[in-house]
């Protein structure tokens, strides 16, 4: 029986009080009111210079407003509201390929100069209406970085907290793969695995809760769950049908629900099944995960629909579900790998050897190269095909979200590529464990990535708002998973694989 | 001086590593081992060092990687640039999505084809090779390990007999 080290508890606990207090504190100094918004803007660097700072803020503005209007509508109101003819230059640039960001010289300056002539015959006329324009203009952009501060706190708790809730998740679809595929090598590794599963019931409790609130208009997160939004959106109200907040909380509880029980009938099998050595328990399992597993691929596609995708409900992606899942399995195969490397540290895992790290870092080896695979069809056809409505997902993160876009590129593929490829490195715990921590903080900034753009734009930042978050479900995710180790053995001795695992060598 | 061998033929593989297990032990160098099939932990029980081909593979990877991208930064971007379909050309970064395709595969063409290759070098495999089997049967279900004599013939055949073998021969190599 494992007993949870005080130590570990403090640290829990103590991360666990500090991230609240980060998070409140976060919520409690996000601006109120758009006069709020006025003082930070002028405190930016932007140099306190009202002008300067609206126009330079228009071009991002152009872009962000996306989620918040139509695409169409919007195209229409800029050249209206704006007449300056850089900002027209500036549109059609916008307009052009992601790559073409950085166009030459000479191209440019085409451009340009096409954008002028095409703005001479509206420019006298719309000189006079110019200062109203733009005063209407500013206070327009006032309210959305308003909304878009106001979201960011909402935004990293929401991140959080689903990262952990699918790392939990992702841990349960591995372990119904293990049963189902009636592996010979893991079942050393079931009761870590259960424990880390057990996460999933208070994880999912609160992203529950976030997105009832995110249905009772307390933040913004969910653009189509606003009555204002939807009233002047075609687009939304097409997909009124599926995007209706009880339709969306029907599906989430149905989703949850289905996990969570499976999650407690395999635990209580598996229990059963180590007390009376009836193998029907085992059957029962097998049968269990088998079914699980086809739930699991239906609702963890709709939910990467409904809790990810429909915060840019302007934009869509076929393979979004695949791409969401691999990005949590190969959290959730880093977490087991680390908490078994603990646990073994520790002395409690008498029968775990270096090939069942061996094998752990094959996969979180196998799923990083899996990951990049999926977030490259996506991006590359995306690029490739260049189609307005589809590529503004990724010329937002391209241009204001580039370090982490690309680096969580670099820190999910290219460093586990090259730390994990050796065959003699996948035993060596730290490097598993240095790895494994890069892998986490790459997909955290892959989940940062997926929500802030549409959320928060580009006023992100990683700082005290979401730092605290991941302390605080940091926290949450070590007691809840130390404390369900504690509540049964830690060798399931009752399945038939156990003896061949217990060997397995590689 | 003559140049003798001792041919054990055995039958079964566990028989076999037991087999070898005891002739290391008691020091006696065996020269080659033939099996019909891949014996599992036959080369640890031999002693023999690990193979390199992997670290060759990922060598051959790097070089595969670094020709895909050359080919195509010179011939799409320095060679002749051209606009095709509004791809922009400018530098290699800018168009690289397009060309992932074919790194990737140069790399995998490479790193197997190369790997392959070295593998029938190092192994001294070809057509027309002639075959270097002692014996038809190790190919079929005996099992044999050829042990090097040092003037202590008899002794060693008895050794081996002790060992479970079903046959030991002597034989004289050119």
């Amino acid at each position: 029986m494992y007993t949870f080290s005080s130590k570990l508890k403090n640290l829990s606990l103590i991360l666990m009080v500090l991230g609240a207090l980060g998070i409140g504190v976060g919520f409690f100094t996000a601006p109120k009111n758009t006069k709020d918004v006025e003082a930070i803007l002028a405190a930016d660097s932007h140099g306190g210079h009202h002008a300067e700072a609206a126009h330079e803020a228009a071009p991002a503005h152009a872009a962000e407003a996306a989620h918040e209007a139509t695409p169409a509508a919007h195209q229409e109101a800029t050249p209206a509201s704006d007449s300056t003819e850089e900002h027209v230059a500036e549109v059609s640039k916008d307009s052009n390929a992601v790559a073409a960001a950085n166009v030459d010289s000479t191209v440019a300056k085409t451009e340009e100069h096409v954008a002028e002539e095409l703005a001479k015959p509206s420019h006298e006329a719309e000189a006079k209406g110019h200062e109203v324009a733009e005063a209407d203009e500013h206070a327009e952009h006032l309210t959305h970085v308003l909304h878009q501060l106001q979201n960011k706190p909402w935004a990293a708790f929401y991140v959080a907290a689903l990262f952990f809730m699918l790392i939990s998740l992702g841990v349960l679809a591995f372990y119904a793969i293990q049963h189902a595929a009636q592996a010979g090598w893991s079942p050393v590794l079931f009761r870590v695995m259960e424990a880390i599963t057990a996460y999933l019931v208070p994880g999912a409790i609160i992203v529950y809760v976030v997105l009832v609130l995110s249905g009772l208009h307390l933040n913004h997160l969910f653009v189509w769950m606003d009555p204002a939004v939807v009233a002047e959106d075609k687009l939304l109200q097409g997909k009124q049908g599926y995007l209706n907040v009880p339709f969306f909380l029907i599906r989430a509880a149905i989703f949850m629900g289905g996990w969570i029980a499976y999650r407690h009938f395999s635990r209580k099998n598996g229990l059963a099944l180590d007390q009376t050595n009836d193998l029907s328990y085992y059957k029962k399992n097998f049968k269990l995960s088998a079914g699980f597993l086809a739930f699991f691929l239906v609702s963890e596609s709709m939910m990467s629909w409904d809790w990810i995708m429909s915060v840019d409900p302007h934009w869509f992606s076929t393979l979004f579900g695949w791409y969401v899942f691999a990005s949590f399995v190969v959290s959730a195969v880093t977490v087991i790998a680390l908490v078994t490397l603990y646990l073994k540290s520790r002395g409690y895992l008498e029968y775990v050897n270096n090939s069942h790290f061996h094998d752990l870092a094959k996969f979180m080896f196998g799923f990083s190269v899996f990951w990049t695979y999926l977030w490259f069809s996506q991006f590359m056809l995306i690029w490739y095909a260049n189609i307005p409505e589809e590529v503004v997902y990724f010329k937002f993160r391209i241009e204001h979200y580039n370090l982490p876009f690309f680096g969580m590129v670099v820190m999910n593929f290219v460093f586990p590529i090259l730390i994990l490829i050796n065959t003699d490195f996948k035993r060596v715990p730290w490097i598993i464990s240095m790895a494994g921590l890069v892998i986490l903080a790459g997909h955290y900034l892959d989940f940062h990535n997926m929500i802030y753009p549409a959320t928060v734009g580009d006023q992100w930042f990683i700082g005290l708002s979401e730092i605290s978050s991941i302390a605080f479900f940091a926290g949450l995710f070590i007691f809840v998973v130390f404390t369900a180790l504690t509540k049964a053995p830690l060798l399931p001795k009752g399945n038939p694989l156990v003896e061949e695992s217990k060997h397995f060598h590689y | 001086m003559s140049n003798k061998v001792i041919h054990a033929l055995y039958n079964d593989d566990d028989v076999l590593m037991d087999a070898v297990k005891q002739t290391r032990k008691a020091h006696h160098h065996i020269e080659e081992i033939y099996t019909p099939f891949p014996v599992h932990g036959l080369d640890k029980a031999m002693g023999l060092a690990p193979t390199r081909i992997a670290i060759c593979a990922f060598l051959y990877g790097l070089t595969g990687l670094s020709f895909g991208t050359w080919l195509m930064n010179n011939i799409m971007i320095h060679d002749w640039p051209q606009d095709i379909g509004g791809k922009p050309s400018f530098s290699y970064i800018q168009n690289m999505p397009s060309f992932v395709p074919i790194m990737f595969e140069e790399t995998v063409f490479f790193a197997a084809h190369l790997m392959v290759i070295t593998f029938y070098m190092r192994s001294k495999l070809w057509p027309f090779k002639v075959a270097e089997n002692p014996d038809v049967r190790t190919t079929d279900d005996h099992f044999l390990m050829e042990v090097a004599v040092n003037n202590n013939e008899s002794e060693l055949t008895s050794f081996l007999e002790s060992t479970g073998a079903v046959e030991v021969k002597v034989i004289e190599k050119h």
